[in-house]
């Protein structure tokens, strides 16, 4: 007779997703399982490789029988969990949230270096966002040019927080953090000081990479240039994790 | 240590008292110290004198009736409120009068009557000490029988007795949200963990309420007691007391209570001669509402930025540090030792079906009595507004009364009669809240209210998630369009759809409940909002 098999850890579940039956590690988080299974998420925030932070509310799905929608990002997936993706009411909300952040700063995509390569921009796309309903703020913020290699535009900022975290988290150096309340909130480097006189930025770039906008760029770029790679972070992530 | 011994100490330090047979107590809370009542309580203490060793002059805790401090209470010793002569608007100068009229008649002049019902008409159980012990004295707080329900859990129950308590007695979280608070400690009691956490959120932060720094500046140690008692519950060795720095009387007054429960072996390690530690520290907030959301308080303690996260996971589960934590809001620590002096059975008789006990609340706006009232849940609005508050000021009729703060909503003159409890207030679009009552006469602006709260969470949003960020923003941009008269049929359907964009998206409370105000009041009075609109 064998020995008794050992106890994993971690239970599978299986669950539905816009009534499709998978099966998912209890530990997976329901963005996680979507992904894996190439269900489109729409989500700003969230990076794989990178700690949840769950601010862009765009990967709310609804879970029936719960009265509050979720977010997929920070929630994990449970035995017999029964999650609709993609309802009308979503859909709704996404476009009101997108269309939310376009009206918050400046992003007009034609001059912008991002153009064509930008997460915004595609996800307003998704979204079917061909106008926006609310008033422009019309807030002028500042260009950062003042590092050597690189350029923070405040103006296409959303707050995602990709480079405060992968700053911290990844690279280690933590030069990038928020300052202010509410919609004066901006990413600041060092304590407030232009990027440029920042000393402990390693001008590693990483921050650059994982914008999903057309904030932190590089020096040179013109419009429609700038584009990003990402693969470096699931990879430098798990080595991380595996140490 | 024992209920014997204890009882032993607080006669011991009754006795001191010995020959007194009156006391003029002086209210030394923030809103009569603000009137001036610290040179009363200085004049009085000098003419006086050794009051011939039956009269003690004393600060004292918040008597309630704020507007017309600085207040004066004239007791038998031991008395209550309604036992005392109570006057009005004291001054320095009126010292000679007031102890002239000890045991005898009262000035006439400043005499306040306490057979009104704004007295008569409460039950105090959180604020039972309130304007009667000297907040900075520990020997008053335990002649007036306190750490009773300390020295009762450590020395005859277990912490699953205490719990079990908890659950008979139906209390519910006082901070706003009404979870049981039972059934919170035990789900913090049965995580397995090492470390344990105690937190007193004490960051009230709704515009116009006061009730939770009236319980901090009046009654320190009782809510000591009941964060150790909790502590002892849940098996937590260290406790916070997150207090906002705009509170200094309060941050002050715990701060000596800490030190004199430590003293005398109430706090610290071998709390009682039992096995049983538990420290507690004082951390400041620095003005950030948001930071009365829990796991932004959490961060704030942690010393991080005060912004929300993500629950699940709740603070029970991994909340300090990652430990479980348990947090409660000031006045729900108050309720404990009552309820374990007495019971679960006692205080679950007192209130309504679903919600129990009292609730102390904050009147203010256009009322006559403005202060802090306790009374039964489920008692009408009609009778706390008209009756204990005294209606509206200067013949004006009653239009709306805003509960729950910016979280919560209008409920109109229709609608007074109803039972104030957690449920039913919930069912007019509004909350109970942490206990702010706002009252608007004939004369108030709905819309521009609602613009006012809105204005308020803009600028206390913290700025992490998009639609309390720039939601906010946008509601409130609109909300002045209408205000100024320039906003169309069009503005005021946007911001109905953006009430329920940011209502169902936003990451914490404060987003999700930012709307409330402009719903409830889009709910009852429509026709102001139609009234300014102008067409394209």
């Amino acid at each position: 007779m064998p020995p008794p098999a050992p106890q994993p850890n971690v239970r599978v579940v299986t669950l539905t997703i816009d009534g499709k039956d998978f099966s998912a590690r209890a530990d997976e988080t329901v963005i996680e399982l979507c992904r894996e299974n190439k269900i489109p998420i729409p989500s700003l925030c969230y990076m794989d490789g990178l700690s949840i932070w769950g601010a862009c509310r765009l990967c709310l799905v609804e879970v029936v029988g719960q009265g509050r929608l979720v977010a997929a990002c920070s929630t994990r997936v449970a035995e017999g969990m029964n999650i609709r993706t993609n309802t009308e009411r979503l859909q709704r909300y996404r476009r009101t949230i997108v269309e939310l952040l376009f009206a918050e700063r400046n992003h007009v995509c034609s001059v912008c270096v991002s153009n064509g390569h930008c997460e915004l921009q595609w996800l307003a796309q998704k979204c079917g966002v061909d106008h926006v309903r609310v008033p422009y703020r019309q807030v002028r913020n500042e260009v950062d040019s003042s590092h050597e290699m690189f350029r923070l535009d405040h103006n296409r900022c959303i707050l995602c927080t990709r480079c405060v975290r992968v700053c911290d988290e990844i690279e280690g150096a933590h030069t990038w953090d928020v300052m202010g309340r509410g919609s004066d909130c901006r990413v600041i480097t060092d304590l407030a000081r232009p990027w440029g006189e920042s000393e402990t930025c390693t001008g590693c770039g990483k921050c650059v990479q994982v914008c999903p906008t057309g904030a932190l760029v590089k020096q040179g770029t013109s419009a429609g240039e700038m584009v990003k790679d990402q693969h470096f972070l699931p990879i430098l992530a798990r080595r991380r994790h595996a140490q | 240590m024992n209920l014997d011994d204890l009882a032993e100490k607080a006669e011991e330090y009754r006795a001191r008292d010995d020959g007194i047979t009156h006391e003029v107590r002086v209210c030394v809370a923030a809103a009569c110290q603000s009137g001036g009542s610290l040179p009363v309580l200085e004049a009085l203490k000098a003419e006086c004198g050794d009051g011939g060793g039956t009269c003690k002059v004393k600060g004292v805790g918040c008597m309630g009736l704020c507007s017309a401090g600085p207040m004066v209470a004239i007791a038998p010793k031991g008395g209550t409120i309604p036992d005392s002569i109570l006057y009005r608007e004291v001054k320095p100068h009126d010292a000679v009068e007031v102890l002239a009229s000890v045991g005898g008649t009262p000035v006439e002049r400043l005499h306040t009557p306490t057979d009104q019902p704004f007295f008569a008409r409460q039950q105090r159980i959180v604020r039972e000490n309130s304007g009667l012990i000297d907040p900075e004295s520990f020997t008053g707080y335990v002649a007036a029988g306190g750490y009773a329900g300390l020295i009762k859990a450590l020395s005859e129950m277990t912490p699953g007795d205490v719990l079990r308590e908890m659950t008979t007695s139906g209390l519910r979280g006082r901070g706003g949200g009404g979870y049981p608070t039972g059934l919170k400690w035990s789900t913090v009691a049965k995580m397995p963990a090492d470390q344990k956490y105690v937190i007193c959120n004490g960051d009230e932060g709704d515009p116009g309420a006061f009730m939770d720094r009236a319980v901090l500046e009046s009654d320190p140690h009782r809510v000591l007691e009941g964060m150790a008692i909790a502590a002892y519950a849940i098996g937590a060795t260290k406790g916070y007391v997150y207090v906002r720095a705009e509170y200094p009387l309060a941050v002050e007054r715990m701060e000596l209570a800490i030190r004199k429960a430590k003293r005398s072996g109430f706090l610290g390690s071998k709390i009682a001669e039992t096995q049983f530690s538990f420290e507690v520290e004082i951390r400041l907030g620095a003005g950030a509402f948001v930071c009365g959301e829990e796991t932004a308080l959490m961060a704030s303690i942690e010393g991080l930025r005060g912004q929300p996260r993500p629950r699940p996971p709740y603070p029970a589960e991994a909340g300090l540090w990652g430990y479980p934590t348990l947090i409660n809001n000031v006045e729900t620590f108050a309720n404990i030792a009552p309820i374990i002096t007495h019971g679960g059975e006692w205080f679950a008789g007192i209130g309504t079906e679903k919600s129990k006990g009292t609730k102390v609340f904050a009147l203010a706006g256009s009322i006559r009595n403005i202060g802090l009232i306790e009374v039964p849940m489920g008692m009408s609005l009609r009778e706390i507004i008209e009756e204990i508050g005294g209606g509206c000021p200067g013949g004006k009729a009653f239009k709306a009364v805003q509960t729950g703060g910016p979280s919560g909503g209008c409920i109109p003159a229709q609608h007074l009669d109803i039972a104030v409890d957690y449920d039913s207030l919930k069912t007019l679009g509004t909350m109970m809240g942490s206990g702010g009552m706002i009252v608007m006469d004939e004369t108030c602006d709905m819309v521009d209210v609602a613009r006012y709260f809105m204005e308020f969470c803009m600028s206390e949003s913290c700025g992490k998630c998009i639609p309390c960020r720039t939601g906010t923003w946008q509601m409130h941009e609109l909300l002045d369009r209408i205000t100024k008269l320039e906003g169309t049929e069009k503005d005021l359907a946007l911001l109905e759809e953006l009430c329920e964009v940011v209502q169902a998206t936003s990451l914490c409370g404060l987003g999700q409940s930012a709307p409330n105000p402009v719903l409830s009041t889009l709910r009852y009075f429509r026709d102001e909002y139609e009234a300014k609109l102008v067409s394209e």
